[in-house]
C-alpha cells in the first residue's frame, strides 16, 4: 500500500539536524521523577491518606468511590444493580469482573463476557447495547482520583469505555500516591512488553464545550463506579 | 498595504465594535481563570515546576536528532506504521492513500490542531468522504461550516440558543429542543454515537510522544479519543515533529500541567497513551496504525536557535486566553490555525514573515502571554523578534528615508535648529487637519491628540539658563 508514496523520513531528519547545529547554551538541567515530586500535588505517606485524596478527587469529579470488604462486595455490587437498574452487563475473563457478573445477576444469554486469555474477537454491537462494563485496572492513582488500565488489563480498548457505566474493581494493593508512581508501575509491569493502550480514567466523560458549562457523559461512560476492596 | 493586514484590520476593527460579544467572551472566561487559579495552589511550587517542563522540552528540542528516531523506531518495532511527511500535501496524500486503501467512507476524527493546520476535514469532506469531527466544540464549529475560535475552546464564542438553533436545523427531528447544555450535549453524542460503531478509519491529533517507550499519548474530556481509536480497523495518528518528550516521567509532570493551564482542570478526564495497533493476545483496537509526523515549517522554526523555545509549545491555549488582543478581536479575526500569542509567534515561520508579520505588530508587549505560559516561552519577546526580523528583512522605503533625513539633520547642528523650529511652527499650523482624510498619519493622529510643542527648544532654553546664571546677558 502507498508503493508511490515514498518518505520523507530522510529529507526531514537531515533538515532536524542542520537546524540543530547550533545547540543552545546554559539549558536548565532536565528533571526525574524524584525532582517532580517535589514540585507536584503533595500526596499524605499512607494508605488511609491516599484513599482520602482518591475520595475527595471522586466527589468533585462524580466518580462513584466505595470502599469495601471482599466479604461485603457482593451485597454493594446487588444494591449498585437495584440503584441503577441494569439489565445488560460485559465484562472480561478475570475473577473479579466474572464475580461482579455474578453478583449483580447479570449473568444472563445477554451478557457479554469477553475472553481475552487468548484476545478472542467479540462483537461490539452487544458491547454497546451493554448498560453497564466490569473491568479490572492496573492502579488507583492517589494524586488526581484517576484508574490506570490497559488494554492487556482491562478486557481490551472499548470495554471500559463503550458502556454507558465502567465499573472498576480494584484492591488496596494497586493504590498507588502519584503520576510518577504509576508511571514507575507501568515501566515494572511491561518492561518492553508494552500493551498497545495504557489510559488514565479521571472521572466519567465530560465537556464543557457549551458555555463551559460541565455535562457528563459527551461520548463514553456518562457514570464511572470505582470499588476498592480492602484487605 | 498587504491583503492579509488590511483583511485583519478589517475584521479587528468590526468585532472591537461589538460590545456584547466581547462582554461574552470575557465573561465565558471568569470560570476558568478561577479554577485554573486553585490548581496552581495545589501544586508544591507552580513556577518552579514551569521551569522543569520548560526544562523537559528544551532537552527534547534540543536533541530532536535523537529523541525523534528513537521514538519512532520503539513504535514501529511493535508495528506502528509512520510516514514522515515535509509539508501539509505530503500528509494529505499520504492519509488519502491509506483511506483509498481501504475503501473507506466513514471517517471519525479526534481533535487535531496538526489536522487543522493542513486542513485534513475540509479537504477529505471536498473529496466526498464522510469526516465526523467528535469533539463537541470541533462537531459544533463543523456543523457551522467555521474554523475553531479557540483552540482548546473551538465554540467558545457561540452562545446556547445559537447551538440550539444548529442543531435543530442540522440534526434532524428531535434536536435542539432546549437550550440547556445537557440536553444539546445529548443531542450531539445520539448523533455521533453510532459512527464510532460504522467508522472505517479513526483520525487522531497527538499530544505527547514519549521517546522512552515510543507511545504517542492523546488527552480528550470526552472519551472521544478513546473511542475513535478504539473501534475503527484502522487509526491514522498525525502530529508535529517537535511532540516528543525524553521520558514517561516528563509525561507525570506535564499531564497536570497541561489541563492546569488548557482548563483549570487537574488531569484530562482521559490520557491515553497508544504504542502500536492491536497486539498478539488482544482483544480489539485497530488492525492497522499509521502515525504520520509533519514538519510543515518547523525545522525552520527549529534552526531559529532565538525562536527555538517556541516548540516548546504543548497548546494548552493558556496564553490565548490571557491576551488582551484575542479579548478584544476575537479569535477568527487572526485567520490562521493557531491564533494569539503563540500563532502570532509561529504563524510567521510556518507560513511566512512578510505575509503574516501585521501579527507580531498587533500586540501590547504586556507580557501576560508569558507570564500564564505553563512551559514559560518568552512569547511577547518573540513577538519583538519577528519584528525585527521582518523589518530587517524587507525595511519599509519611508522608513528608510526617514531615518536618511533624521541622520542628516542630526549631524548639523545648524540644520537640526533650524528643521525644530520648522516642525514646531508646522504642527502649529497643521493641527486642524491631524486626523482627517488627508492626514498621511490618520491611522495614528485619528484617535489620539499630539501634545502641544513647546514655545523654544531645549537648546534654545539652556542657552538662556545659563546666560542668565553667568551674569552674562
Amino acid at each position: 500500500m502507498n508503493a508511490q508514496i515514498s518518505d520523507d523520513r530522510d529529507l526531514v531528519m537531515h533538515r532536524i539536524r542542520e537546524a540543530l547545529q547550533i545547540r543552545r547554551q546554559g539549558l536548565p538541567a532536565h528533571g526525574d521523577a524524584e525532582r517532580y515530586r517535589e514540585l507536584l500535588p503533595l500526596v499524605g505517606d499512607d494508605l488511609d491518606a491516599r484513599i482520602e485524596r482518591f475520595r475527595e478527587w471522586s466527589e468533585r469529579l462524580q466518580t462513584e468511590f466505595i470502599v469495601c470488604s471482599r466479604d461485603e462486595l457482593d451485597a454493594k455490587l446487588a444494591a449498585l444493580r437495584e440503584t441503577h437498574g441494569w439489565q445488560r452487563g460485559a465484562c472480561h475473563l478475570a475473577e473479579l469482573p466474572r464475580q461482579a457478573l455474578a453478583a449483580t445477576g447479570l449473568e444472563n444469554e445477554k451478557a457479554l463476557i469477553i475472553d481475552d486469555s487468548a484476545g478472542a474477537d467479540y462483537d461490539k454491537a452487544t458491547l454497546e447495547a451493554s448498560e453497564v462494563s466490569f473491568s479490572n485496572c492496573d492502579a488507583l492513582v492517589a494524586q488526581t482520583g484517576s484508574v490506570l488500565l490497559t488494554s492487556r488489563s482491562a478486557g481490551g480498548r472499548a470495554l471500559s469505555v463503550l458502556p454507558p457505566h465502567h465499573v472498576v474493581l480494584a484492591t488496596t494493593d494497586q493504590m498507588v500516591p502519584d503520576l510518577p508512581a504509576a508511571m514507575a508501575l507501568v515501566r515494572e509491569r511491561y518492561g518492553d512488553d508494552l500493551p498497545s493502550l495504557i489510559t488514565l480514567h479521571t472521572g466519567p466523560s465530560r465537556t464543557g464545550d457549551i458555555e463551559r458549562t460541565i455535562v457528563l457523559g459527551a461520548h463514553g461512560p456518562k457514570k464511572l463506579t470505582v470499588i476498592l476492596i480492602r484487605g | 498595504m498587504p491583503a492579509r493586514s488590511s483583511s485583519f484590520k478589517a475584521a479587528a476593527a468590526a468585532y472591537t465594535q461589538k460590545r456584547d460579544t466581547r462582554a461574552f467572551l470575557r465573561g465565558s472566561m471568569t470560570g476558568y481563570l478561577a479554577a485554573r487559579a486553585q490548581r496552581e495552589t495545589e501544586f508544591q511550587d507552580w513556577q518552579a515546576a514551569r521551569e522543569a517542563a520548560s526544562a523537559a522540552k528544551a532537552e527534547a528540542v534540543d536533541n530532536l536528532d535523537r529523541y525523534l528516531p528513537e521514538f519512532v523506531e520503539k513504535i514501529e518495532a511493535r508495528g506502528a506504521k509512520v510516514f514522515f511527511a515535509r509539508n501539509g500535501d505530503r500528509a494529505r496524500d499520504y492519509i488519502r492513500g491509506v483511506i483509498q486503501a481501504h475503501d473507506a467512507k466513514c471517517i471519525v476524527k479526534s481533535k487535531s490542531m496538526t489536522g487543522e493546520e493542513i486542513h485534513l476535514t475540509e479537504t477529505l469532506e471536498h473529496e466526498g468522504y464522510e469526516v465526523v469531527e467528535s469533539d463537541l466544540g470541533e462537531y459544533i464549529v463543523q456543523l457551522r461550516g467555521e474554523h475553531p475560535f479557540h483552540i482548546v475552546a473551538p465554540a467558545m464564542h457561540l452562545r446556547r440558543e445559537e447551538i440550539r438553533e444548529l442543531f435543530a436545523d442540522k440534526l434532524g427531528p428531535g434536536a435542539g429542543t432546549s437550550d440547556d447544555p445537557t440536553a444539546l450535549t445529548m443531542d450531539a453524542r445520539r448523533a455521533i454515537r453510532q459512527k464510532y460503531l460504522e467508522a472505517d478509519i479513526g483520525i487522531s491529533g497527538v499530544n505527547f510522544a514519549v521517546a522512552e517507550t515510543g507511545q504517542m499519548v492523546i488527552c480528550t474530556n470526552e472519551g472521544n479519543g478513546r473511542l475513535s481509536t478504539s473501534l475503527p480497523k484502522v487509526h491514522i495518528a498525525i502530529m508535529g515533529i517537535e511532540k516528543v518528550l525524553p521520558t514517561l516521567d516528563d509525561l507525570a509532570l506535564l499531564l497536570p500541567m497541561l489541563a492546569t493551564a488548557g482548563t483549570g482542570q487537574h488531569i484530562t478526564g482521559y490520557t491515553t497513551m497508544i504504542g502500536g495497533p492491536r497486539q498478539p493476545g488482544e482483544t480489539d483496537g485497530p488492525e492497522e496504525f499509521h502515525l504520520v509526523i509533519m514538519d510543515n515549517g518547523r525545522s525552520t522554526l527549529l534552526a531559529d536557535a532565538e525562536q527555538r523555545d517556541a516548540l516548546h509549545c504543548i497548546r494548552c491555549g493558556a496564553c490565548i486566553y490571557m491576551c488582551p488582543i484575542f479579548k478584544n478581536v476575537g479569535g477568527h479575526t487572526y485567520d490562521t490555525t493557531y491564533m494569539g500569542p503563540i500563532g502570532s509567534v509561529i504563524t510567521p515561520h510556518l507560513r511566512g514573515l512578510q505575509e503574516w508579520k501585521h501579527l507580531p505588530s498587533s500586540s501590547s508587549l504586556c507580557g501576560a502571554c508569558t507570564e500564564t505560559c505553563p512551559v514559560h516561552i518568552d512569547l511577547h519577546h518573540h513577538l519583538l523578534h519577528n519584528r525585527r526580523n521582518a523589518a530587517a528583512a524587507q525595511p519599509a522605503w519611508w522608513e528608510r528615508l526617514a531615518f536618511r533625513g533624521y541622520r542628516t539633520l542630526a549631524a548639523r547642528p545648524g540644520l537640526f535648529a533650524m528643521a525644530g523650529k520648522a516642525g514646531r511652527l508646522f504642527q502649529k499650523l497643521a493641527s486642524p487637519l491631524l486626523g482627517s482624510s488627508i492626514d498621511p498619519a490618520k491611522a495614528w493622529t485619528r484617535c489620539r491628540t499630539l501634545p502641544n510643542p513647546p514655545e523654544r527648544s531645549f537648546r534654545e532654553w539652556w542657552a538662556e539658563r545659563n546666560g542668565t546664571a553667568n551674569g552674562r546677558k
